[in-house]
């Protein structure tokens, strides 16, 4: 079982638990030593993973999923452990590892109970992990709502203004969701062989079987499809998230906006569209519709927020929104830009989230009439805020302008009026992404300074410089050679796309 | 008669001899040999569970038919005997306490008594030994819940046990008289399914389900026959109330299965598919929308309990071996969930005699490994991975969805939709002990060896038998294996 390298994404942060929880609390050398150690770890692993990845791609390996294994679990009802990644799932890891490591450094100083807090940031990314890593539904889902537990107590104790009320509204909500995704897995689970066959919870065996009935697949496609879409932000159901973000602490925002609301995209294209490719085909407009609206109503809910972490909830909303969308379009062009726009969203907000956490560690307040000329004050954070703006609102050479102008040629595709209409809406959204960034930037580093206390304030330290310059990097590196992501998904779409199609017929 | 018969029935031997010894040693010991009794009565119960869960059964059917020693009733004996032993270690502190210490054999006793009742019920075959079984299952838990016998509370909730226990017998026994009339004049499990497949669907056959359910439900605490659970639970010793709320559950949880798929199965989609169907939603809601207002931690975990029934009664209405296997796993889970978080209560009451929920605020700073206890155990009854609550859940679902008809999907979207409401009032006790701001009301103190045994034992329970599938496992195979039980269900399938 170990010797395949994709359970060592699970079993890697089972390990930092096993050794936080024999640090003590007061040990914050030996809990920085822990986290450091395994973040790194799986770092080095998920780099590695997408090199041998690209290898064997080149070698013309093309089966739709790579480093595949599956272990018996819950033998009466064909319950398995099994893993595997096609390109996506591997760009996920990559992303999420990314992020756990810039998010340990942003958490360097956390205090009180860092042993505490940081198992349950363990807790958190053995779910992250081990949902990109199943093909397993059962799996799959058991790693989804392990990733969403521990955010109640993250949020709940180490968060900063209304918390408790935030915690429980953001887990109440997305176990919500995930009570209406499970109806649809047990659907999915019951009708996934034809009669007499052996029922499985595998998705390619699934979709191999294809034998959901379309009035089934209907109903199962607005579970699965709503049970993601509430970690996607998808707009009726997107209100736990400025109220979640705004009260996490730092490495928690950077986790849960650049990685989980990842895991509603991820799910809803996997399983939602992959599995029952009829119901996509026919009921995708009522979702083009909703994440019509989440894109627009959250850029314009962002230019009224006062509060950086509000603005940039909202601004995750409109552009989670954006990932959903292109995905329903049902077309590789768009999916495609709905890779790289999760990867730039993850990146991308968890940069924002991070500089938001070091101002607000310094001025003490997020409210961005309080602030002003930070450019000078600490250039460094600055310089830093204006790239993530400017990657928000899709400068060329960064990663948002590369994942939002492959969404909209892609989204273009479809000829019919509906998609037109909707898709000049969502495209209007990036003239209104521009106005809200540029109205903070504005206000927050260049306006004058609006409390003389501000002047004392210091810039970053060493650390985080570190996580940021990390972040900063791997954005400029997507948007400088989108072409590398392009290779390492363009295997992926095949099957779903053809499950798809040959669903239309 | 054949005395050799008695041989088959291991499990009730076992429990019967542990009874004999403890009250042999409890009557003519001294004060001095008392001591050792609390220790002797434990590790003795030990062995006979291990010896339980180990020697296999032989599934003959004696007495004629009446009782019968399979695969899963001996399953679900080692089940109950798991709670019970938890129990022991959890009452190990109170029963030594001043005013009970006097009486700890008798305390013991009873104990065994009502397990061995419980057995009974497990294993009948046949409705005389099945009421045997409930009757000496009921009444010594009212002298146990008066066993506190100078609070006032405690002999409020004795009365109001023995009163609802004796009307539901009698409600039971009314039910049974009209199932008789349909029986052709027997009370054996296997002549009464024959006989109602025969007959029609009439009034007084509904009304006869009606009754059973309505008997036996009394026991499970199902809505609208819980009025007493709250009352009783925080009358009762603490070690009582996590006796009433689990062991006492499973077996009758176990029995309503057996008699309404044995004797019942034929008039399943007739006539108690859609009672139980509106039993269960009215119990896990109910349960569920009593427990978020309630501050007394054993009313907060009544009324949890009480839709936690709810839940494992989907297995009764999914009705087929992998429903009474998903149910006899779910049981498991919630014997080391519910007993884990009443192991942390009882330690608590036991060390500070502090017993509302505003007490725990704060309470991680002084008690984190208990805090940490509780967590896990709230966690697992409101069904979160990894840990133990969310397989039993999920498994119990699947079951139930795989008769594959809508009405049981919306059956089991409304549970869903109650788990989020569970999970809101847990969180309310995570809440209290980590986030609430408050010093902490509960000082630092040390808890009992036994104590911590079954702290470790619930802790460990909860995290690894989620995960490593064994007794799921061993459950369904004890299922399967029982060949009885599997040939109702098929002809109940296949009806």
């Amino acid at each position: 079982m170990f010797e395949n390298i994709l359970i060592w994404f699970v079993v890697i942060p089972v390990i930092m638990m096993a050794g936080l929880g024999l640090c003590r609390n007061s040990n914050m050398n030996a809990i920085r030593a822990v986290m450091v150690v395994c973040s790194t770890a799986l770092l080095g692993l998920s780099v590695w993973l997408c090199c041998d990845f690209l290898r064997l791609r080149g070698m013309g390996v093309d089966d739709e999923m790579l480093f595949t294994g599956s272990w018996m679990w819950y033998e009466p009802l064909n319950i398995h452990l099994a893993v595997g990644v096609d390109g996506i799932s591997v760009l996920m890891l990559l992303l999420s590892s990314v992020i756990v490591f810039a998010g340990t450094f942003a958490s360097w100083k956390i205090s009180p109970l860092p042993k505490n807090f940081f198992l349950w940031f363990a807790l958190l990314s053995t779910g992250v992990f081990g949902f990109f890593i199943s093909i397993d539904i059962f799996t799959m889902f058991m790693f989804y709502e392990v990733a969403l537990i521990p955010m109640y107590l993250l949020i709940g104790v180490w968060g900063t203004g209304r918390k408790e009320y935030s915690a429980m509204k953001l887990t109440l909500m997305l176990m919500g969701g995930s009570a209406f995704l499970m109806l649809g897995l047990l659907g999915i689970f019951w009708h996934s062989a034809p009669a007499g066959g052996q029922l499985t919870w595998n998705i390619l065996e699934i979709s191999h079987n294809a034998s959901i009935a379309p009035e089934w697949q209907y109903m199962l496609f607005c579970f699965t499809f709503v049970g993601f879409g509430v970690l996607g932000a998808m707009f009726p159901f997107h209100t736990w998230s400025p109220d979640g973000h705004a009260c996490a602490p730092t490495a928690v925002s950077m986790l849960h906006a650049g990685v989980l609301m990842k895991l509603g995209g991820y799910g809803c294209f996997r399983i939602a569209i992959f599995l029952l490719p009829q119901a996509a085909n026919e009921l995708a407009w009522i979702f083009i519709i909703l994440t019509g609206v989440s894109i627009v109503y959250g850029a314009f809910s962002a230019c009224v927020q006062t509060d950086l972490k509000y603005i940039n909830a909202y601004s995750s909303v409109s552009h989670c929104g954006m990932v959903l969308f292109a995905i329903l379009m049902l077309n590789t062009t768009a999916m495609t830009g709905a890779i790289l726009q999760m990867l730039s969203h993850g990146l991308m907000t968890a940069l924002f989230f991070a500089l938001i956490g070091m101002i607000y560690g310094r001025t003490h307040t997020r409210d961005i009439r309080q602030m002003g000329g930070l450019m000078k004050i600490m250039p460094y954070l600055g310089v830093c805020y204006m790239i993530a703006g400017f990657a928000s609102l899709g400068l060329p050479g960064l990663s948002g302008f590369v994942a939002e102008m492959t969404i909209f040629f892609g989204s273009f595709q479809d000829a019919d009026l509906f998609h037109r209409i909707f898709v000049i809406a969502a495209t209007c959204s990036i003239v209104i992404t521009a106005v809200y960034i540029l109205r903070v930037v504005g206000k927050l580093l260049l306006g004058p300074v609006q409390d003389e206390h501000h002047l004392a304030l210091t810039d970053a330290a060493w650390f985080e410089r570190f996580s940021t310059v990390t972040l900063i990097l791997c954005i400029a590196g997507i948007g400088c050679f989108p072409n590398w992501i392009n290779e390492t998904i363009q295997h992926s779409f095949a099957p779903i796309i053809a499950a798809v199609q040959s669903a239309a017929l | 008669m054949d005395y050799s018969q008695f041989g088959s029935m291991i499990p009730e031997l076992i429990v019967l001899g542990i009874f004999m010894v403890v009250f042999l040693f409890d009557t003519f010991s001294g004060e001095k040999g008392k001591k050792i009794l609390t220790p002797m009565a434990t590790i003795l119960f030990l062995l006979g569970t291990i010896a339980i869960w180990i020697v296999p059964a032989s599934g003959e059917e004696i007495f004629g038919g009446m009782y019968v020693n399979n695969t899963a009733t001996n399953a679900i004996k080692a089940i109950l005997n798991v709670g019970v032993f938890i129990v022991l270690l959890q009452s190990a502190k109170w029963v030594q306490s001043d005013e009970v210490a006097i009486r700890k054999g008798e305390f013991y006793e009873l104990l065994l008594v009502t397990l061995f009742g419980m057995y009974l019920m497990v294993s009948a075959r046949h409705f005389l030994l099945f009421i045997i079984g409930l009757e000496s299952a009921s009444l010594p838990l009212a002298a146990m819940v008066a066993f506190n016998k100078r609070h006032y509370e405690s002999h409020e909730a004795a009365i109001k046990y023995i009163m609802t226990a004796v009307f539901s017998s009698a409600i039971l026994l009314t039910g049974l008289s009209f199932v008789y009339a349909f029986s052709g004049g027997s009370l054996y499990f296997s002549d009464i399914a024959v006989n109602i497949n025969r007959g029609e669907m009439s009034g007084l056959l509904l009304a006869a389900l009606a009754f059973v359910i309505a008997g036996i439900g009394f026991k499970l605490s199902l809505v609208p026959f819980h009025l007493w659970t709250a009352d009783v639970y925080e009358g009762a010793p603490t070690a009582v109330t996590s006796y009433l709320s689990v062991v006492s559950k499973g077996a009758a949880a176990f029995a309503f299965f057996i008699i309404f798929v044995q004797c019942f199965g034929s008039v399943y989609s007739d006539a108690w598919e859609w009672m139980m169907y509106a039993v269960i939603i009215l119990t896990i809601t109910v349960g569920n929308l009593f427990a978020i207002r309630q501050k007394n931690m054993k009313r907060f975990m009544a009324f949890s309990s009480i839709s936690q029934a709810g839940y494992i009664m989907l297995g009764a209405i999914a009705a087929d071996g992998l429903g009474l296997a998903s149910m006899m796993f779910y049981i498991f889970v919630y014997v080391v969930s519910n007993l884990g978080a009443f192991a942390v209560i009882s330690t608590i009451e036991d060390n500070t005699g502090k017993l509302s929920m505003d007490d725990y605020n704060g309470l991680h700073k002084t008690n984190p490994k208990l805090s940490f206890l509780m967590t896990l155990a709230m966690f697992s009854l409101a069904g979160i991975p990894p840990f133990a609550g969310f397989f039993s859940k999920i498994l119990i679902f699947t079951s139930v969805t795989g008769t594959g008809s809508w009405a049981l999907y919306m059956l089991v979207l409304i549970a869903l939709i109650n788990t989020i409401i569970s999970l809101y009032y847990y969180l309310l006790v995570v809440k209290a002990m980590w986030i609430s701001p408050d010093e902490p009301k509960i000082g630092n103190f040390e808890s009992g060896r036994c104590q911590r045994v079954s702290l470790v034992l619930c802790g460990a329970g909860i995290i690894f038998f989620g995960l490593v599938p064994y007794i799921y496992q061993y459950c369904y195979d004890a299922v399967m294996n029982s060949s009885d039980i599997i040939a109702s269900i098929m002809v109940f399938v296949f009806r």
